[in-house]
């Protein structure tokens, strides 16, 4: 492998690293948003967002990127591969984190809220004091799974043309007739990233649950 | 618009023809996956430690691969090393053995949350090993186990849209070539997204099935 390779790898890392952090810290909020909507039952919208959810966990992402990419400009908003990708992740792991956020707010023991409504606090407070800092507790390792599968779905984006570490991975192949290496060399890139998160997610479940035990 | 749909009905044929492949991918890929979770799971629960060793670096290993990298080192890299597969044989492959990981993993957990005394009984009856798990472990395995292996089938439902890209035709494979062919993306590949929808609707019927059953055994 070329110099020019490793560079391509390398460029391709940060683009695929930069897109699954642009689509987590979307995803994240919005989740939230979603689940907060189904939470607090607001007419049509919480409809809506079940709707949404439903079909966007259903749908998967190669689909839903072909969809964004072809039919966004076809009804005349021109989008480039790269805001294609973002908005697909984005759409993706913001039905997933609603789902996530919402089980938190289900399970959120509805006696602190009615004794922090007694006390007078007001709605917002409500939620940033009390509400939001237990549910992020609880989502947390739930949440960290997901962006370790938001980072394995990523190497479909090289299909609308972003020039990620599957695509330098694709290219190199195609030029030395040699798949496997440069293919392999892409694994040895993702596999850390993701089993990074994975044990992340392990450590954060472990640590809770000491904490709960000394409690 | 109405008229793109109308070009999408005309060709739904090759839609239909797309999603029976994307159900038969996904039936084998989950048959094969569970057959293969079935062997892996004892392995990983080995009480040798090579074995289990083994197993779980498989099992783990897996879990970190992103599953297109899997399909297309299947597909492109397996020449290399003498292993000519085409496009349905690498796709079954690819799906089977990466999503066997995950059913090891779902199984093992499963497993190791059954009550110790009915196996304990069934030990002490002198049941013979295959005997015992066929008719004491395996039943609530497959009750406890459902749901799970349920939400990983709509998994396999969706990684195998990936395959799409070594030219399997399966319903985004379907949608994409209508598309290309009358230039209708937004009418073909929102079809393809309600399939997919209705597809894991169903999935998802299924399993609220086997929990009730659950329950009502219960």
């Amino acid at each position: 492998m070329s110099a020019g390779d490793i560079a391509a790898f390398a460029q391709g890392a940060v683009v695929t690293v930069t897109l699954s952090f642009a689509g987590i810290l979307i995803g994240l909020p919005i989740g939230l948003s979603l689940a907060l909507i189904r939470w607090a039952n607001v007419p049509l919208a919480a409809w809506v967002v079940a709707l949404y959810v439903s079909a966007l966990r259903a749908t998967p992402l190669v689909t839903l990127l072909l969809l964004l990419f072809f039919a966004l400009p076809n009804i005349g908003v021109p989008i480039d591969p790269y805001s294609a990708a973002i908005l697909a992740l984005v759409m993706n792991t913001s039905a997933f984190n609603c789902e996530i956020w919402r089980a938190a707010l289900m399970n959120f023991p509805k006696d602190q809220y009615e004794a922090a409504q007694s006390i007078g606090m007001r709605g917002g407070l409500r939620f940033r004091r009390i509400v939001f800092p237990q549910i992020l507790r609880t989502s947390l390792p739930a949440l960290v799974n997901e962006m370790s599968l938001l980072i394995k779905v990523t190497p479909v984006l090289a299909v609308v043309g972003v020039v990620d570490i599957t695509r330098a991975a694709v290219r190199i192949g195609a030029e030395t007739y040699e798949p496997l290496p440069p293919f392999l060399v892409a694994v040895s890139i993702y596999a850390p990233i993701v089993f990074a998160l994975v044990s992340l997610q392990r450590w954060i479940e472990r640590r809770q649950v000491a904490a709960e035990a000394a409690a | 618009m109405i008229r793109d749909f109308g070009i999408v009905w005309t060709e739904r044929g090759l839609l239909l023809n797309g999603l029976a492949n994307t159900a038969i991918l996904s039936l084998v890929s989950v048959v094969g996956a569970l057959l293969l979770g079935f062997v892996l799971t004892p392995a990983l629960m080995s009480k040798k430690p090579a074995v289990s060793r083994a197993a779980r670096a498989f099992v783990d290993g897996m879990r970190c691969i992103p599953f297109l990298l899997f399909a297309y080192i299947v597909y492109y890299g397996f020449p290399s090393i003498g292993i000519n597969l085409d496009n349905w044989g690498a796709g079954l492959l690819a799906l089977t053995i990466y999503n066997a990981a995950y059913m090891a993993e779902i199984l093992r957990g499963a497993w190791a949350a059954l009550p110790r005394d009915e196996i304990e009984a069934g030990v002490a009856f002198g049941f013979s090993e295959l005997r015992l798990f066929r008719r004491i472990i395996l039943p609530p395995l497959v009750l406890s186990a459902g749901p799970v292996i349920g939400n990983q089938l709509i998994q396999i439902i969706k990684d195998s849209a990936f395959l799409t890209i070594i030219a399997l035709p399966e319903l985004t494979h379907a949608a994409s070539s209508i598309q290309s062919r009358y230039y209708v993306p937004f009418a073909a590949f929102i079809t393809a997204v309600a399939l997919y929808w209705g597809l894991c609707l169903i999935v998802e019927a299924g399993v609220n099935v086997l929990r009730q059953l659950a329950d009502a055994r219960r």
